[in-house]
């Protein structure tokens, strides 16, 4: 039977609870909402002790289902000040799923705020402990630590430093099948995880009894069609797995859209140098990985291990987005500079799109040479890391580096840094970052399939037109898919395969015996978004924070587009 | 006529990175593509110019082609 367990920090107390018959349909990232927007005051201070951190695996977490082992996290931002779900693959949301853990809502704060806690969970419930011995240690260090005290199986989700140091940037980290790290990336959710002074979760499933299917024939038939069609798809079945999610510096370089210089060309003179071709080669060269998963069962395999010089391990989730804002955004063009920034962001703990965001805006005001590869590695170890003053400014965010320096071309939307496309000649994504519940945010609307890569139709990406109806239509997907543990990247296939959707759609109706429909699923997605923008107006926003900052009125070169949308133009997106 | 070509991920397996070549006028991007031994269904993405174009677009001298597999990221 599955349950929630709910630990209050304020009198260190661990509860099993009955799931309600309401949030029996729900998972992942409708179940993180709903739970957020029922128990968590809109108007709270996101580090004070009315603010719940919310865990939920996905529908179809535990099963044999493909690709279906992402984790949603929710809470109340401390970054945007909204509703946020960020999800992550890992080891935690199968072993969740599998103990029969349908939520792990933390809530409460220690009356005494010198001390730090630890909370196990084992197939006998959730044991919180005071913990000394990690306190101040970086995510590996955690990971190895608890690998040793309690075995190699064990899954981790931890706090680095920059979590601890509550900073804006930091997020919350989730251990991989290979002990390497996964992140709950946006919103400053470790910040959250801080204040409740929790350091890390560990997960032994040992003994757990397994998820149950009610009709394992009809679901063992859809997960066979689903999973052929995520091979079939040459996006999902070569592209990702062969070049991973960096091949779009070339595309978005071509195409004018790759923002560089903070925000200032659309177009990046030493592309090939940060490449995902390039980087391809260097992986293969120096014997890494091009393919790599994020957690057991994923079949697109579009992570990678990235390794130095001398053949020894670097990073890996080396993506797209962290290796665009370091190189183009930044100019950095070592690749190797990037690769250490974002192990190190790993290892303390950092959004590495907030984090590398803001070093654009930090070149701008002049606290470091534009690409100055080494000075960021520098400035990640020894001012954020240590926490210095000059350290928690930069740890702050774009926002607050933007703000402290008096810059005016600072990519945030809700104050949230706006990743890698430029809005302007890549309209569909300028309504996603301006709507989104979550900030700027590419992953939920991404728009870039159809704009960019011809993916589930085209829709030109220099026009306003039909730019806001397709981003509606990706955002309420968007939440279905986040609701039922599968990576986003599913839906390559299911925007252009027919029988990718149904195939999902027969999973999760086979799981739990019940039958939706593809109706169905779309009300979901637009519940989600509805119980989401509710709670973000509660808080006190407006229509008015559905909007790009002004200076994407200037026009971007190659194309001189503009960001020429009105706001009644936008505000119809909320039309549903 | 002196055509630009940029190729992109396993489309510069055995080709090249990037070259300018002669083709006669009247040539279409469809041609260019035969020429190159790209099946048109391997096609993902065409950018003439930084824009979105068709395989039928008829080019002109001294234009920029990027061709690109059907690839995706995020």
């Amino acid at each position: 039977m599955d349950k929630i367990l709910r630990v209050n920090m304020s009198d260190l107390s661990v509860k099993t609870e009955e799931v309600p018959a309401a949030w029996a349909g729900l998972g992942g990232r409708a179940l993180t909402s709903t739970v957020v927007a029922a128990e968590v005051p809109p108007t709270c201070h996101p580090l004070g002790p009315y603010n719940k951190m919310v865990f939920a695996p996905g529908l179809l977490s535990g099963t044999a289902a493909s690709n279906s082992g992402r984790m949603s996290f929710g809470t109340k931002s401390p970054l945007t000040g909204g509703i946020k779900e960020a999800n992550a693959g890992g080891t935690s949301a199968q072993a969740f799923a599998k103990m029969g853990i349908k939520a792990l809502i933390i809530e409460g704060m220690p009356k005494d705020q010198d001390k730090w806690y630890s909370l196990a969970i084992t197939c006998d419930g959730a044991t919180l402990s005071e913990e000394t011995e990690l306190i101040g240690k970086g995510n590996f260090a955690v990971i190895e630590a608890l690998q040793a005290r309690l075995g190699k199986k064990i899954g981790v989700i931890t706090l680095g430093p920059a979590g601890e140091m509550k900073m804006l940037t930091s997020n919350i980290s989730v251990k991989d099948p290979e002990g390497k790290i996964r992140s709950h990336g946006r919103g400053g959710v470790g910040a959250v995880m801080g204040s409740k002074k929790l350091k890390y979760i560990s997960i032994d499933d040992k003994g757990a009894p397994g998820v149950q299917i009610a009709d394992p024939e009809k679901f063992k038939a859809a997960s066979k069609i689903f999973s052929k069609t995520l091979l079939d798809h040459p996006v999902s079945g070569q592209g990702l797995p062969t070049y991973g999610t960096n091949v779009l510096v070339n595309i978005l370089n071509e195409a004018g859209g790759l923002p560089t210089r903070n925000f200032t060309y659309g177009q990046y003179e030493f592309h090939d140098k940060i490449s995902g071709e390039f980087m391809h080669d260097r992986i293969v060269e120096r014997g890494g990985k091009p393919k790599h998963g994020c957690h057991a069962g994923c079949l697109i395999q579009c992570s990678q291990v990235y390794n130095d010089k001398d053949g020894k391990y670097l990073t890996s989730g080396f993506e797209y987005e962290t290796v665009w804002a370091l190189g183009a955004n930044a100019l950095i063009q070592e690749l190797d500079d990037i690769a250490e920034a974002d192990n190190i962001m790993d290892d303390l703990g950092m959004d590495s799109i907030e984090t590398s965001v803001m070093f654009g805006v930090a070149m701008e005001a002049g606290v470091l040479p534009w690409g100055d590869g080494r000075g960021v590695v520098r400035l990640l170890r020894e001012e954020i890391g240590k926490g210095t003053p000059l350290g928690r400014i930069l740890g702050g965010g774009t926002e607050h580096v933007g703000t402290t320096y008096g810059i005016t071309q600072v990519p945030v939307v809700k104050h949230q840094g706006i990743p890698a496309y430029d809005p302007r000649s890549v309209k569909g994504i300028g309504i996603t970052y301006a709507t989104s519940t979550m900030g700027a945010d590419h992953t939920s609307g991404y728009t870039i399939a159809t704009n960019i890569l011809g993916v589930g139709g085209r829709v030109d990406p220099l026009k306003k037109d039909g730019q806001v109806d397709l981003s509606r239509n990706l955002q309420i997907a968007t939440a279905a898919v986040d609701s039922t543990g599968m990576c986003i990247f599913i839906a390559f296939p299911a925007l252009d395969i027919p029988e990718c959707l149904p195939a999902l759609i027969d999973m999760i109706n086979a799981r739990f015996g019940i039958a939706l429909t593809g109706d169905d699923v779309v009300s979901l997605g637009k519940y989600v978004l509805k119980t989401e923008h509710k709670f973000n107006l509660d808080a006190g926003m407006t229509n008015l924070d559905d909007r790009l900052p002004e200076f994407f009125e200037k026009p971007v070169p190659p194309h001189n587009a503009v960001w020429d949308f009105s706001g009644e133009e936008i505000d119809a997106f909320w039309n549903f | 006529m002196r055509i630009k070509i940029k190729l992109f991920a396993n489309f510069r397996d055995g080709r090249f990175v990037v070259e300018d070549q002669e083709y006669p006028p009247g040539t279409c991007i469809a041609d260019i593509i035969k020429k190159l031994g790209i099946e048109p269904e391997e096609i993902g993405i065409i950018l003439l110019e930084s824009k979105h174009a068709d395989p039928e677009q008829e080019l002109t001298d001294g234009a920029n082609l990027a061709l690109f597999p059907l690839l995706g990221g995020g």
